[in-house]
């Protein structure tokens, strides 16, 4: 059968071609460097995150949504941040943070629910996909069996982008009250339905997890109050239990800011800044930032112009950070064109947020991403060689 | 004549096979489907019936009101706001702490009342709406708006489907919810017009973005009156100009856009694949869903009947689809509870219980509510639900000795819950103050299972095992394992959460 030999002599090479190191890629380091996604949920108004304050559309748009120029911290000349991220200047400093604007795809669909799924499954507008994005890669070259686990979800009840049948993954609240917990699960092995085959999974995950994940590691840096410093604190603990886990998705809820935005906006940035900011500080403690990719995404930004309710409706491309101690800082992508916004009032995109998983795929773990994204995808010189 | 007498044997055979009493496997299925858990004193009474006159049944004894008085629950004006603003810390503390123990009895009355209520099917289809309709507590801040709108889902609960959503959609809580009073006339707000094309009627796909915005000029000038939080018509923010939506051309108002939208055939068999789900099993039958949606349709969306179409379908009674519904963590309470014929006087811990296992009554997620089935069950949740069995079945009312056993570890645990209740019930518990704690620990130190008398009910270990699973335990038990053994094995299974 000479085609199958052909095919099996082409899936060889392909596999040797894979293991070569290629000119231009950074050296590979795979599982061993940490991803942390932290989900912006709702829908973060991106225009008074990253805000192009010398465009005078801006303002016109935004009559009373617009930030006072003289209140932002000037990135250059023509981009600020909202004030109330300003824990996260030192780290822009430094030159750890990157800023990719204009993050978005091809027929936005508007529905947060669609639209997340889009996110987390990394399809097309079009297609229906089942399993995350992180969930395809684990289960297409799984992190090392003595990992806790392969991916953990923490302070939110869905996995999102780390769903998957053949990835190990689990969602935890609380890593502290976990552990107390997880001494009554026990390995079972059974067949059946959907829902059963699930218990089963997520029951199996536990016990594994439930071994390896330890937390007694106490920690100097100081973790900011509320669900999402919590949240931020599990993660750190789940990382100096040393065991291993490839990565962690953090949720920040409440961007969905149809009405009275001003406040709420503030105080979720703030939220997220000082959260960051004592992330980057505990995996310095343990020694990890170097080794640890932060990136913050959502399912779309928000309208342009403000609606009559001192808020904004649902919109399109919006700037996502990222960050870490490989970090090449600055900014990315393209700032928002807000001459050029579609029928429904919204923003072109001008990165493809593939380009983002591509770039964690290939320059932080090393290994092909068109698989798991069903094409390719861009990548950008997020991180320094 | 032989083959008249052929004839009338075959039937009478027929007439027989229909009429026949479904027994106690099918009753438990209606039973646990169709409301919380399966009490036996109910299995035993409906396994007498055919399938046909169980349904019946299920349909007329239906509600329009609940059977308890709900607990006197506020609107707070904006002038009182104000006034609340001038508290000193301390006052503002107390008055929070109040506020939040009346949500909680808020959510502990409609928890008693799917504990007691004589037609369990009323309640499941009153919370199916809430998790359809949805509006939470967290954004509308206002209990008796919350109050109000679970009446009103009660009230159309098996009723007609328009007037639940012409009704609904101008219900006090949902216009806060979805921002539809800040929705005027040149300046549109999209949120109700986005959800009530994607979530309550058509179904993602079946609209464009340009329906939205015609819609949400439609449906401006709805409003509520802030002094008294009712719903309030605003003529001077209303657009009544012409619209275009779903093709259709017209002054519409909000109410033709509704009505619009009802003439979609995309509506009849969006709900109908929700209660299939609800109802029968993750994974609708094109075909059956379609036959259901007719009957809806042609019915004028009478809920009624597109639940006896359901619930005699044959996908409801398939073999196939037995146990492959992940229980909701009301489920799992109020079925666990009926089921072990747990007497509750007081369902307060019951509300913390729900809530930490995910499903915070009155306060879904999102507007798309709990998304259900496998998403009930993640590491957290599940280890959670098994920390609920334990604690329900330690407290065991039966034998003298299995007291004294237990009480050495309930002792221990007490003394654990009354330093921190959150312990035990999770977050939200440590908000109260100490009376409410003191009758927090009280109830849920009154939930007994009593394991003798209940087991007194069955013949054998089959049988008990029959009365708790759905489907066969992942690890059988060991044979001779009686008594409460056998209850905490089989309860304590992976299979205990399916129905």
């Amino acid at each position: 059968m000479p085609d199958r030999r052909r095919f099996l002599g082409f899936l060889t090479s392909g596999a040797v071609l894979a293991a070569m190191p290629m000119p231009g890629w950074p050296a590979v380091a795979g599982y061993q460097r940490l991803l942390v996604l932290v989900e912006l949920k709702g829908g973060n108004d991106g225009l008074n995150t990253i805000v192009p304050f010398a465009d005078p559309a801006y303002a016109a748009l935004r009559p009373r949504l617009a930030l006072e120029r003289h209140s932002l911290l000037q990135l250059d000349e023509r981009t600020g941040a909202h004030p109330q991220l300003a824990p996260l200047q030192a780290i822009w400093q430094q030159r750890e943070l990157a800023i990719v604007q204009s993050v978005g795809y091809p027929d936005a669909n508007l529905s947060h629910f669609r639209s997340i799924e889009i996110w987390d499954t990394a399809s097309r507008s079009n297609q229906y996909l089942e399993e995350g994005w992180l969930g395809r890669t684990f289960a297409g070259k799984a992190p090392p069996a003595s990992y806790a686990a392969d991916g953990v979800a923490v302070g939110s009840a869905d996995l999102g982008p780390l769903a998957g049948a053949h990835a190990r993954t689990v969602a935890i609240a609380n890593a502290r009250q976990f552990q107390q917990l997880a001494r009554t699960a026990q390995p079972r092995d059974g067949q059946g339905g959907g829902a059963l085959q699930h218990l089963l999974k997520v029951e199996e995950d536990i016990a594994v997890a439930a071994q390896r994940l330890s937390s007694s590691y106490q920690f100097k840096t100081q973790f900011p109050d509320g669900a999402f410093g919590e949240s931020v604190k599990a993660a750190c603990q789940i990382v100096a239990g040393g065991t291993g886990v490839a990565a962690i998705r953090l949720s920040l809820n409440g961007f969905d800011t149809h009405q009275n935005q001003p406040a709420k906006h503030a105080d979720l940035l703030r939220q997220l800044a000082e959260g960051l900011l004592a992330l980057r500080s505990a995996m310095q403690e343990l020694g990890r930032w170097n080794e640890t990719l932060v990136m913050t995404y959502g399912e779309f930004g928000r309208r342009a112009k403000e609606n009559q309710s001192n808020g904004t409706d649902h919109g399109t491309a919006a700037p996502q950070l990222v960050l870490g101690g490989r970090v090449a800082g600055g900014l990315f992508g393209e700032a928002p064109r807000l001459n050029q916004l579609d029928g429904n009032g919204n923003l072109p995109f001008a990165v493809d947020f593939r380009s983002l998983y591509a770039t964690v795929l290939e320059d932080w773990w090393g290994m092909p991403s068109n698989t798991v994204l069903g094409g390719r995808f861009e990548r950008l010189p997020l991180l320094r060689g | 004549m032989r083959n008249i007498f052929f004839l009338l044997f075959t039937l009478l055979g027929t007439v027989h096979a229909h009429a026949a009493p479904m027994g106690e496997a099918d009753a438990r299925h209606l039973l646990n489907r169709t409301g919380f858990g399966a009490p036996p004193a109910a299995v035993t009474e409906f396994s007498r019936l055919s399938r046909e006159a169980a349904v019946e049944r299920l349909l007329a004894s239906a509600r329009t009101t609940p059977t308890l008085q709900p607990p006197e629950q506020e609107f707070t004006s904006p002038a009182q706001i104000r006034e609340i603003k001038q508290f000193s810390e301390e006052e503002k503390k107390a008055f929070q702490r109040s506020q939040f123990l009346k949500g909680a009895e808020l959510r502990g009355w409609w928890l008693q009342e799917m504990l007691q209520t004589p037609s369990p099917l009323t309640e499941r289809m009153t919370l199916f709406w809430h998790n359809h309709f949805v509006s939470s507590q967290q954004k509308v801040k206002s209990g008796r708006l919350m109050l109000e709108q679970n009446l009103l889902l009660r009230r159309h609960a098996l009723g007609h489907f328009g007037e639940l959503l012409h009704t609904v959609a101008k219900d006090p809580a949902m216009i806060i919810y979805l921002d539809a009073a800040t929705n005027r006339k040149g300046q549109p707000n999209e949120n109700f017009a986005r959800e009530v094309m994607e979530l309550f009627t058509l179904g993602e796909g079946n609209y464009s973005e340009q329906d939205i915005k015609e819609a949400a000029r439609a449906f401006t000038g709805w409003s509520i009156d802030r002094e008294t939080g009712k719903y309030r018509w605003r003529a001077a923010m209303h657009d009544a100009g012409e619209k275009t939506v779903l093709g259709n051309r017209g002054n519409f108002d909000g109410d033709a856009v509704l009505d619009l939208l009802l003439r979609q055939a995309a509506t009849a068999e969006f709900i109908s694949g929700k209660l299939w789900r609800e109802f029968v099993s993750p994974a609708p039958d094109p075909a059956q869903v379609r036959q259901i949606a007719r009957v809806f349709r042609s019915t004028g969306y009478d809920i009624r009947q597109a639940l006896r179409a359901l619930l005699l379908s044959e996908g409801f009674w398939s073999p196939r689809n037995r146990g492959v519904l992940v229980k909701s963590p009301v489920d799992l309470v109020v079925g666990s509870m009926r089921t072990l014929e747990i007497d509750v006087r007081d369902s307060l811990p019951l509300v913390f219980v729900t809530r930490n296992l995910g499903q915070d009554l009155m306060a879904p997620p999102n507007v798309k509510g709990w998304p259900g089935g496998n998403a009930w069950i993640n590491a957290s949740t599940l280890l959670a639900r098994r920390q609920f069995i334990e604690r329900l079945l330690r407290n065991d009312d039966a034998s003298p000795q299995a007291r004294r056993n237990g009480n050495a570890m309930a002792m221990q645990a007490r003394r654990q819950e009354e330093s921190n209740p959150r312990v035990a019930f999770g977050k939200g518990a440590g908000h109260l103050e100490s009376a409410a704690r003191q009758r927090l620990l009280q109830a849920a130190n009154d939930i007994r299972f009593n394991s003798h008398r209940w087991l007194s009910h069955f013949d054998g270990e089959v049988a008990v095992a029959n009365a708790l699973l759905a489907v066969p335990a992942v690890s059988p038990v060991p044979p001779e394992t009686q008594g409460m053994a056998l209850v905490r094995a089989l309860a304590l299974d992976p299979s205990y959460q399916l129905k």
